[in-house]
């Protein structure tokens, strides 16, 4: 059966407190969940109490500032902090987003920050990523063609070719999309999931591969593909405001268009 | 499929690309999908139909609503009601099973019990329909 409560190893316990700096103008407490793998000890939600007047915008930069400030055992990842590079991807106020594109401004109350959900905890805010890479790797995201490209030159598209691929190619692969949806919480070991299936559908749509039936073949699958029931959540969560639910859609489309 | 394959946890030695591979693609589900909508749509007017038959027969007469149930157009739309019915029904519930069953065993024992009950019950409810209306 799908697992409803948590194992008690992973009960989340009551943490420490680190009280703002005296004369903080704009306090705001940053409730953080905890886990380290190497002391034994259950997870834990760490408050960090963060003047505001001090910090910039973004959760984000909470983050760094209690890195940098407060707490250096603290563990996340980020790289880019401007939403491009998918980084620091995690659940902050009860939604998946990128840390650096969440102004604090628009969490009522303390900031909850999560790691992705359902995920493997590595430390602290960094899940475990290397299943849901391995099952991008699987859907072959690269141009497949047999057709050699014209010599000296690029393979083209007309602009109405190229505009099918708008809504993918943006894809940053955060996993915030993945990571919200329920079939890939209770199915994630067989199910795609949205991100991994909007990197499919890419190809699929892209008018200068020609794997398209192949493509097709290696996701028609109970679990691999039919385990969407269009929750949306996927669709919801988006930093990047794509729509991975639609382009599912799509795919479950053109199932039934190459048997009819 | 064997367990560890299955294991979320990295714990045994096979890659993760082998895992996700696993047994590949089953070339099915298709024909479920398709048929849920099909019979989702199927069922619109005939549930409609139905219950305004009901309503219609509301305090009728035990002869009134024989005469119904013999019309032919009564039988036909009656037993594509039915099958309609146990046919999505069955599709919805394996769909339920397969989110939520992660056993092979206890998901194969209950797909097929199911099934088999659907199958029990449509032919059940036809018999019916066909011994009062022929």
């Amino acid at each position: 059966m799908a697992t409803f409560t948590l194992p008690a190893h992973s009960k989340i316990g009551q943490g420490r407190t680190y009280p703002a700096p005296a004369g903080a103008k704009n306090v705001r407490s940053f409730k953080i969940y905890r886990w380290n793998p190497d002391d034994g000890q259950n997870p834990r939600t760490d408050t960090y109490e963060i003047d505001l007047a001090d910090c910039g915008p973004m959760v984000l930069d909470a983050l760094i500032k209690i890195k940098n400030e407060v707490d250096p055992t603290l563990t996340f990842r980020r790289s880019c902090r401007e939403g491009i590079c998918g980084s620091c991807a995690m659940n902050i106020d009860g939604t998946n987003t990128l840390a650096c594109l969440k102004p604090i401004e628009e969490v009522k109350g303390p900031v909850k920050i999560s790691p992705l959900p359902h995920m493997s905890v590595v430390k602290d805010l960094v899940p475990d990523l290397t299943q849901i890479y391995a099952q991008y790797r699987s859907i072959e995201p690269w141009l497949k063609s047999d057709t050699p490209p014209p010599p000296d030159a690029e393979r083209l598209q007309s602009k109405e070719e190229r505009a099918k691929l708008d809504g993918m190619w943006e894809c940053i692969l955060c996993f915030c999309c993945s990571t919200s949806c329920p079939s890939y919480w209770w199915n994630g070991d067989r199910y795609l999931g949205p991100a991994v299936l909007l990197a499919a559908y890419r190809w699929i749509a892209d008018s200068r591969d020609e794997a398209t039936g192949d493509r097709l073949d290696a996701l028609e699958d109970p679990f691999k593909l039919y385990r969407c029931h269009t929750i949306m959540n996927c669709t919801e969560t988006c930093p990047k405001g794509l729509n991975p639910a639609k382009a599912i859609g799509k795919i479950k489309q053109l199932m039934v268009e190459r048997q009819v | 499929m064997a367990e560890a394959n299955k294991s979320l946890r990295v714990d045994v030695m096979r890659s993760q690309l082998g895992r996700v591979r696993g047994l590949g693609a089953a070339k099915s589900g298709v024909g479920h999908w398709w048929g849920q909508r099909l019979s989702a749509l199927a069922l619109i007017p005939l549930s409609l139909w139905f219950v305004a038959s009901v309503l219609h027969l509301l305090g009728a007469s035990h002869d009134a609503m024989l005469a119904w149930a013999n019309g032919p157009v009564t039988i036909v739309l009656l037993i594509c009601l039915v099958l309609a019915t146990f046919y999505h029904l069955q599709l919805g519930l394996q769909v339920v099973i397969e989110d939520y069953i992660h056993q092979d065993a206890a998901r194969l024992a209950l797909l097929i019990a199911i099934k088999g009950a659907a199958v029990v019950l449509a032919l059940a409810c036809i018999v019916s329909v066909l011994r009062i209306g022929l």
